[in-house]
């Protein structure tokens, strides 16, 4: 986007009653909070957690399944207990949000840009392009997020023979998302541009003789952007829930990694034997984060939509 | 009114079926059980896959069977003389009837033997290529060998006899291929001679049971009914059973065997199970494909080798990651299957040998490896994995374990992947119960494609170790082979070939109304069940 | 507008194709099904017969073609694992799917229309928010999550539900079992049929709201609360009415959906459908059923579509001009 326009977007998004709709919210507020301590977790924990949990070397098997410091039988040295590799909970619940919200940032990011210029062509261009770039998008509706995260983990089998899912498993994961998730982008900027296009000042833009990349850069993406904005927030949410439903199916991170999906499901298996912590302290993390996403996704769609008013 | 007429005609058909369904439930000796994998065909030469054919055991019956010691008995074949080394007689028993009527005789263990060696059959194996099967009498027949074979009948608890007249009327004497479009009638229909009748099959789904009452023997179980299906996930199948749906499940997680036993009503019958699971080291390539040590193999110094498995500490794995449930060993067989096996001891743990010998071979600061490991086969197998890296780790050698799913593991590791690991997990029960199958499959050289000992992943070869096989092999003596099998093994344990690490536990949860023999190698046989 | 539904016809067509080639080219590299097929016992000369039996050594164009023709039939092929034709494991797997799924369907929409239409009506009471905030719990669990905990509580700790399976089934002229008709298939069929539609629920709850905000916004609806209508009679007559059409059309396009993820829900609870065999299917390796899983899936999502874009075609004027 080029910096004047962006601008001039910023500033009526800040002087607009967005920013006086929020400092007004104390749900929006708090939620804001929220994800702020969140992301800020994720961002220090290699300065803030006690023990780094992807290091073998850190752990110890001897360590293993200990409760909450505040049970019988807990360690100083663990306060939300151990996982059965002698893991940290709290370290674990911290590094596995840096993955939970780098998958999910980087994966509605992606999503996103791809969503944004496609559904601009289709929508500006119509006709052909439309059509096979929506009939494109048919096709990979056809396939939720949970397969195509297969299909990618196979294709990425044929094409590597071997599979380091170390490596890998994020930008698996990240593939797999974007993918499922950049129609809901195409579509709405598709139907907003073609909207948008007939306009007036579309019309006499083009009649100027400005060229398209210039119209739908500078008239035409400012105005779709609200709704982008707010797909964006629900879509982190969304993100963060399948890449934990994906880990339970077992094609999202691997244990030794964790990212807070595998960590619940593979506490899921220590429910019943009575060992909880494993699962429950890293579900209300996610819980808590996706909650917390999902009330600014909601607060910024009644603010940018002006009708609601 | 059309309405009305609808709810009413509704209503009826509600109440129909839930008449329908009284009869069976109050039937108090219905058994329903569920197995983390499922049945998937009935024809018993299609797969040598040992929980369809431990089900197909309480259908089919061999001319031998195992009781719940696993020990060898007479079934169709009421006794057998071995008149030279090369020359068995088996006399069979009379008036066995199948579940579909017909008489049992000689010729149907001619068809079936020919059966299980033709085209399609996965269990080939079960009898040597090239024996002749021969009629005395009709209740009389001779298995004449090329060779002595002192184990011959040691896996026909599993080489189950087929009626002749009914395969050949239901036109199903090829053994259903893989590659065949339509399954014949042998894989859908079953007629054994055995205690239980399959009365209903949708594979994946549910499988019924019921007694057979012109079974031969005295029937020792009180079971009018036995329901099977299968659950996949973990979590569902002990829920299922805490719940009281089922009376027996198995396996049952470690982790839930203090809730199972807790919870009233159901308990959890654990034991030691025949499997031994054991590390292996790629030892055939000159580079391994999976390590940063480039131009040369470090698992082909014997000290890397030991260093590795001093590294491990067993007592940790088996306190915390099998809680108790598993028996360490240092050799690929079980004591239970090998009396002397316990005459040698594990190398001990200590990390510090462990880093002077890495040190000794020149690595001082070890290397990197990458581990490869299924998280579906063997009992926390992953876990397994993630512990030994651990340690690994702890003395220098930065390990990365690759778990995968069982299908994706075997399909790499094993011959038709190219053997493509470096360093990686495996388990194995032998099908005979005996050493030499273990010594042939695991520890004899094999060459590229993996002619020689076929599961020979890491290709470990010494051929002083393979000659005392080929002996095993031809010795009658009992005595005399288990000193071959002994030195066998002891070589293999001073050359460090593998790391053997443990047998896994069995753990079955089941109802507290459940008597169940359990037997060492996960078979679940009907006829020794009662509820009350 | 025959041209424009032949048209679009043409490019479902393309579609189909789309999908076959992707389900055919990324499932014939995922894993090696002959392993699948035999036992660990079986020599390297035998695995490779049976390769070049099954036509996996044959060129990646003759395969796929063959693919294509044998789909068309509605063969495809013999599931590794089962041995049987797919199509008859599909078959019987179908009902048990297509139950849960429209229960879900049918849950979602009784439960989620009425919160919807109330939290959107009365937007700033107490039990408005409450409908908002649960809404926002039931989009933040997991699916697998909610099934387990339903589980613990319902089935193991209360005893009062079954935690697997269907029930008893009553076979109906023997090409559909049911589960409706007996007491244990209704009482199965809850757990499961309230963890697939409590996400779509709330989708459909948000839904229905945010379209009530927008119309009661309407200059018509204010023209009728000028005309001094009693608000019920606006609001049920006029109201409920306009926002009736984007909701079934999002309930339509989102019956796909549940079926694909119902994949999850039937793998927690063992519920014997189709997509409890397409993930055992994905754990062997078992090529024909991911193949038919995949084809089928993108078939349903197609007509969907389809339908969905000609009734759009009949109803917007604005697109006819554009087309």
């Amino acid at each position: 986007m080029n910096m004047p326009a962006a601008r001039a977007w910023l500033t009526r998004l800040l002087d607009s009653d967005l920013c006086y709709d929020f400092c007004r919210s104390p749900v929006a507020i708090a939620a804001a909070v929220l994800v702020l301590l969140f992301v800020l977790g994720a961002l220090l924990a290699p300065l803030i957690a006690p023990q780094n949990p992807f290091d073998l070397a850190e752990i110890s098997i001897l360590d293993s399944r200990l409760p909450p410091v505040w049970m019988e039988g807990g360690d100083p040295r663990f306060v939300l207990g151990t996982d059965d590799q002698g893991r940290d909970i709290l370290s674990a619940i911290l590094y596995g949000l840096r993955i939970s919200l780098g998958v999910g940032i980087t994966a509605v990011l992606a999503a996103a840009c791809i969503g944004i210029s496609l559904g601009l062509v289709a929508g500006y261009l119509g006709d052909r392009i439309d059509a096979i770039l929506m009939r494109i998008a048919d096709v990979q509706l056809t396939f939720p997020a949970i397969l195509i995260a297969l299909l990618i983990d196979g294709a990425a089998n044929g094409l590597f023979g071997r599979l380091d899912r170390e490596v890998f498993a994020f930008w698996i994961l990240v593939s797999a998302l974007a993918l499922s998730f950049w129609v809901q982008y195409a579509r709405t900027v598709r139907g907003a541009t073609m909207v948008e296009r007939n306009k007036d000042y579309v019309l006499s833009a083009r009649i100027m003789g400005l060229p398209a990349r210039l119209i739908l850069m500078r008239h035409i993406l400012p105005n779709v952007l609200g709704p982008v904005l707010v797909i964006a927030t629900i879509n982190l949410a969304v993100a963060i829930v399948t890449e934990a439903t994906l880990s339970f199916l077992g094609v999202g991170m691997p244990p030794t990694q964790p990212s807070l999906g595998t960590l619940i499901a593979s506490g899921n298996d220590f429910l019943y034997g009575g060992e909880w912590w494993i699962a429950l302290f890293p579900g209300a993390a996610l819980a808590i984060l996706v909650l917390a996403v999902n009330l600014l996704g909601d607060f910024l769609r009644d603010a940018l939509n002006p009708k609601l008013r | 009114m059309m309405l009305r007429r609808l709810v009413l005609a509704a209503s009826l058909a509600a109440g129909l079926a839930a008449n329908v369904a009284i009869p069976v439930s109050a039937q108090a000796e219905t058994m329903k059980f569920a197995y983390q994998g499922a049945v998937n065909q009935l024809d018993p030469y299609s797969l040598n896959e040992s929980f369809s054919l431990s089900m197909l055991a309480n259908v089919y019956e061999g001319l031998v069977r195992r009781n719940a010691q696993l020990e060898l008995e007479p079934a169709l074949a009421e006794r057998w003389e071995i008149l030279s080394p090369t020359h068995w007689r088996f006399y069979l028993r009379k008036g066995v009837k199948f579940h579909n009527g017909n008489e049992f005789n000689a010729d149907d263990v001619v068809f079936s033997a020919a059966r299980v060696r033709s085209k399609g059959s996965d269990l080939g194996k079960r009898i040597d290529e090239s024996a002749r099967i021969e009629v005395v009498d009709p209740y009389t027949v001779d298995f004449l060998l090329d060779a002595p074979n002192p184990i011959l009948h040691a896996e026909w608890e599993t080489w189950f006899i087929m009626d002749k007249e009914w395969t050949e009327a239901n036109n199903a004497v090829a053994v259903t291929s893989a590659s065949d479009t339509t399954v014949n009638f042998a894989g859908l229909n079953a007629n054994g001679t055995g205690p239980f009748r399959i009365t209903s099959h949708e594979s994946g789904v549910r499988t019924v049971f019921e007694p057979y009452a012109g079974w031969w023997d005295v029937a020792l179980h009180n079971l009018t009914r036995v329901e099977f299906t299968p659950i996949a996930s973990d979590a569902t199948r002990v829920a299922a059973l805490l719940s009281g749906e089922l009376d027996l499940v198995y396996p049952v997680p470690v982790q839930d065997i203090k809730r199972v036993n807790e919870t009233a009503g159901t308990r959890a019958l654990i034991g030691p199970e025949l499997r031994t699971v054991y590390l292996g080291m790629d030892q055939r390539r000159s580079e391994l494909l999976f390590s940063s040590v480039k131009g040369k193999n470090p698992f082909q110094d014997v000290r890397v080798r030991k260093a590795l498995y001093q590294a491990i500490d067993i007592e940790a794995i088996r306190a915390k990651v099998m809680r108790g449930m598993s028996t360490p060993t240092a050799l690929l067989i079980s004591p239970y299957l090998f009396g002397r096996a316990s005459e040698i001891e594990r190398f001990a743990y200590d990390p510090a040998a462990a880093k002077a010998l890495l040190t000794e071979a020149g690595y001082p600061d070890g290397f990197e490896l990458v581990m490869d490991c299924p998280n579906d086969r063997y009992v926390n197998d992953e876990a397994i994995c993630q512990a030994v890296a651990q340690m690994l780790t702890k003395v220098g050698v930065k390990t990365t374990v690759n778990a995968m799913p069982k299908a994706k593991y075997f399909a790499r590791i094993l011959p038709s992947g190219g053997f493509e690991t470096s360093f990686f997990l495996l388990g194995w029960t032998p099908g005979s119960l005996d050493s030499w199958n273990v010594l042939e499959n695991l520890t004899s050289c094999r060459d590229d494609a993996g002619k020689g000992g076929a599961f020979n992943i890491g290709g470990y070869c010494n051929p002083a170790s393979d000659a005392l096989v080929k002996e095993i092999m031809a010795e009658n003596d009992p005595v005399r082979r288990d000193e071959l099998i002994f030195r066998a093994f002891a070589l293999q344990h001073q050359d460090v070939a593998h790391i053997p690490l443990h047998q896994q536990g069995l753990a079955w949860g089941v109802s507290d109304r459940m008597v169940v023999a359990q037997r060492a190698d996960d078979t679940l046989l009907f006829r020794y069940i009662t509820k009350n | 507008m025959i041209g424009f539904a032949f048209r679009r016809l043409l490019q479902a067509g393309a579609v189909m194709f789309v999908v076959a080639l992707i389900s055919f080219s990324l499932f014939r590299h995922v894993g090696d099904p002959v392993n699948q097929m035999v036992g660990v016992e079986t020599s390297t000369e035998q695995r490779e017969a049976l390769r070049e039996q099954l036509g996996l050594n044959d060129p990646m164009p003759l395969q796929f073609v063959r693919f294509l023709g044998n789909a068309a039939r509605f063969d495809f092929g013999t599931s590794y694992q089962f041995r049987q034709p797919v199509a008859d494991l599909f078959a019987k797997r179908i009902p048990a799917t297509l139950e849960l799924a429209f229960t879900s369907a049918l849950l979602a929409l009784a439960v989620g229309v009425p919160m919807g239409v109330y939290a959107g009506l009365r937007r700033e009471t107490v039990l408005a928010r409450l409908f908002l905030s649960l809404s926002l719990v039931g989009i933040s669990l997991p699916t697998f999550f909610l099934g387990m905990l339903l589980i613990y509580i319902f089935a193991v700790s209360l005893q009062w539900l079954p935690s697997f399976g269907r029930g008893d089934v009553v076979d109906l002229g023997g090409w559909w079992t049911t589960g409706f008709l007996t007491v244990s298939g209704l009482k199965a069929l809850v757990l499961p049929a309230i963890t697939l539609a409590l996400y779509q629920m709330t989708l459909i709850m948000r839904l229905v709201r945010a379209e009530i905000l927008e119309v009661v916004r309407a200059d018509f609806i204010r023209f009728a609360r000028a005309r001094g209508l009693p608000d019920r009679l606006v609001y049920f007559r006029h109201a409920l009415k306009n926002t009736l059409v984007p909701v079934v059309t999002i309930t339509g396009l989102q019956l796909g959906s549940i079926i694909a993820f119902a994949t999850i829900t039937e793998t927690v609870f063992q519920w014997p459908g189709m997509g409890l065999l397409f993930l055992q299917a994905v754990q062997n390796v078992d090529i024909p059923i991911m193949a038919a899983y995949l084809m089928l899936t993108g078939l349903l999502f197609v007509t969907i579509n389809f339908i969905v874009d000609i009734l759009y075609f009949l109803i917007d004027p604005r697109l006819r001009a554009s087309a």
